[in-house]
């Protein structure tokens, strides 16, 4: 009888068994899991920058360099158009969400590899780990924001009432990038391929993605095949990106049919992505 | 009585071994797929392994049971299951209240990180709140006893002082139920008393702990029960003493493990079949009890008569690594030969000198100038707890070392008036 009473309340009762079908997501268990998710991203940024010289100043340097070059080379040699803002604010802000969507997925990919010691030893959900390797660029995004900011006070481009609007579009970018982070993490834990390949596949999105070119440059010529231009927004990164543009620099564009259209992808993405996170996760441990 | 905190229910666990694993590459996956319809009708099953087969039994609160069994019997595939990092493949177990598992301590541990930091992140892996790891934060730090230390990254930690951390942190962790495996093998001799201590003090208060160990005196004093696992069966389940009996007593023979070939060279035309334990009575033993008379035994294979034959044992310690002792055939002037097709070499130790617990033997064999065999690492051994002095005491584990020697105190005569 020992034990007997010693709980006021029944303790919850874990059925371990193996599990069928597609299951439900258990979103609420990673709700449960806050914390765990707050201390792996906080680790992912204090290791991150352990032993730098810059530190963060790294997570302001790569969008700013990268900025610098496009403009560089995609606005005064090539002359690409760019709704009619500077292009260096242009190319900025367009980085500040592919750095974000780039980063994701770089870290996203490897994080489960990475953390195969905790995946044998421990149990928690496992979405933890790449949604808290999304969510660290996240925090580089926010230390790299202030610049543009200051670019925006150089070139004497005032906020508009779209800035209210911002963090929905951060909300998609982030959102998009957890969701191929899922996708791309989980497959990973299989196929180490997946490694080599994501570089790869980062550099041919940056090119279907409106951040060194607007859509608007690419929208008319699909019209004119006759494909709505919002086909782009299948992407999920152009509607982010153009929306972005739009809160903080009011081009004189039209995101909505974009941002919709990438609203839904990012959706499907998203949905799936953790559907098959979740049917994949009972083997990783076995897997990885 | 009151309900079971752990309910199992014919657990079982299926892995896939051999060269039919499953593709780990993308390009395998697809070679595999293309070949799929060639190999339809004489498909062969792929070759998988039971780790653990139909595993049934019920613990109730506040209960201390030890798994026991030789290594690939299934404890840790168990544990694994009990702490849902893997799946069983069939069956169901049900569990009340809040599970920690300690498959190793210095999970999560980041050597970037500072101690503080670590202990923060190691304690939110293992499930605690922060308020939980803030409240618990000087004691744990305590315990470890690295508070000079705790804001120098780990990676420049003594390998003491980080195990000191990783277990601190364990231990403060209040789950409703333990599951421990093999904490203990790691570690100098005093931080292995430190946790076995702290372990005591975690099934008095208490929880419910299931504890996987090859440290037979420690499962005999932790913990009332125990389970035997055999070959992933439960092979028995009762009370500790008996249980430990039957462990002790069960044959290779009855384990029905395959004899595992240590060892082959083609071109010298030898091989080591199996490398036996036997007790007194000649019968192989899965473990050799302490003081007991016990034989290592070479089964070996050879195409040709060889003379001059040296035959090592080198016992290591699994704790640092140090060689402990050695049984070497000319230290004895022995005179060895191998004949075809098969020889048993025998090593006899009419006492057997090794405290309780595991090593690690590595094995050598030469014949005059050439060796024939030399595999480092090559098997590691239980010992048993016995009855070495003929007082039934043995010492204390840390405290007395790993080797056992005969001895007598006595006064001086010329003094004694």
């Amino acid at each position: 009888m020992r034990g007997a009473g010693s709980h006021l309340t029944a303790p919850p009762v874990l059925v371990i068994e193996p599990s069928r079908g597609i299951g439900s997501l258990r979103l609420a268990e990673l709700w449960e899991y806050r914390e765990l998710l707050y201390f792996l991203v906080w680790r992912d940024l204090k290791v991150r920058y352990k032993q730098t010289l810059l530190g963060a100043v790294w997570a302001i340097l790569q969008p700013l360099a990268t900025a610098v070059v496009f403009t560089l080379f995609f606005g005064r040699i090539a002359k690409i158009s760019s709704d009619g803002i500077p292009y260096p604010l242009f190319a900025y802000t367009g980085l500040l969400i592919w750095t974000l969507f780039s980063q994701g997925l770089m870290q996203a990919s490897n994080s489960l590899v990475g953390s195969a010691n905790l995946i044998t030893k421990v149990y928690f959900p496992r979405l933890c780990i790449p949604v808290a390797a999304v969510i660290a660029c996240l925090v580089d995004l926010a230390v790299a924001f202030p610049l543009l900011v200051a670019l925006m006070a150089y070139h004497r481009v005032m906020p508009v009432l779209g800035l209210l609007a911002l963090p929905a579009f951060l909300l998609l970018a982030l959102l998009a990038t957890i969701g191929v982070g899922l996708w791309l993490s989980a497959l990973n834990v299989r196929y180490r391929d997946v490694r080599h390949a994501v570089p790869f596949l980062i550099q041919l999105w940056l090119f279907l993605s409106p951040v060194i070119y607007p859509a608007s440059l690419i929208t008319p010529r699909l019209e004119k095949l006759g494909v709505p231009g919002w086909v782009l927004g299948c992407n999920p990164v152009t509607g982010a990106v153009e929306g972005f543009r739009w809160a903080l620099l009011r081009p004189d564009t039209n995101p909505w049919p974009l941002v919709a259209a990438s609203t839904a992808s990012t959706f499907v993405i998203l949905v799936t992505g953790m559907f098959y996170f979740r049917s994949v996760e009972r083997s990783f441990a076995d897997v990885v | 009585m009151s309900e079971a905190v752990i309910c199992a229910q014919g657990l079982s666990k299926r892995y896939r071994i051999g060269n039919r694993q499953r593709a780990t590459t993308l390009r395998e996956g697809i070679i595999e797929l293309a070949r799929a319809p060639l190999r339809l009708g004489r498909r062969s099953a792929p070759e998988t392994i039971w780790a653990l087969r139909d595993v049934s039994f019920e613990i109730a609160p506040g209960e201390v049971v030890g798994v026991i069994g030789r290594n690939g019997a299934g404890k840790s595939t168990l544990l694994k299951i009990l702490a849902r990092i893997t799946e069983p493949t069939e069956g169901r177990a049900e569990v009340r209240g809040r599970v920690g598992s300690l498959l190793e301590v210095g999970t999560g541990f980041h050597s970037e990180l500072t101690g503080r930091e670590n202990i923060f992140l190691n304690g939110a892996i293992l499930g605690m709140k922060r308020a939980e790891i803030l409240a618990k934060f000087d004691e744990i730090v305590a315990f470890a006893e690295v508070e000079k230390f705790i804001d120098t990254p780990v990676k420049h930690y003594s390998s003491g002082m980080y195990l000191r951390l990783a277990f601190a942190v364990a231990a403060y962790l209040e789950p409703d139920i333990l599951l421990v495996d093999e904490v203990l093998a790691v570690g100098d001799a005093s931080f292995q008393k430190k946790c076995l201590g702290k372990m005591g003090e975690v099934s008095k208060s208490g929880r419910t702990v299931l504890f996987v160990s090859h440290n037979m005196p420690a499962v005999r004093n932790l913990c009332p029960r125990a389970i035997l696992l055999c070959q992933g069966l439960v092979h028995s389940l009762g009370p500790t003493d008996e249980v430990l009996r039957q462990y002790l007593g069960m044959s290779q023979t009855q384990e029905a493990s395959p004899a595992r070939e240590l060892y082959r060279d083609a071109n010298l035309g030898l091989a080591i079949r199996a490398f036996q334990l036997l007790n007194e009575n000649g019968q192989v033993v899965p473990v050799l009890e302490t003081g007991r008379p016990a034989t290592f035994r070479f089964v070996v294979e050879t195409t040709n008569r060889r003379a001059n034959v040296t035959g090592s044992v080198g016992v290591n310690s699994l704790i640092d690594d140090g060689r402990i002792c050695v049984f070497y055939s000319p230290l004895t002037g022995s005179e060895l030969a191998l004949e075809p097709p098969l020889t048993n070499l025998d090593c006899h130790v009419p006492k057997f000198p090794l405290m309780p617990g595991r090593y690690r033997l590595t094995l050598k064999l030469t014949s005059g100038a050439q060796t024939l065999a030399y595999i480092p690492a090559a098997v590691e051994v239980d010992v048993a707890s016995g009855d070495f002095f003929g007082t039934g005491r043995l010492p204390e584990a840390p405290w007395a070392g790993h080797v056992l020697v005969e001895h007598e105190w006595r006064h001086d005569p010329d003094h004694v008036k």
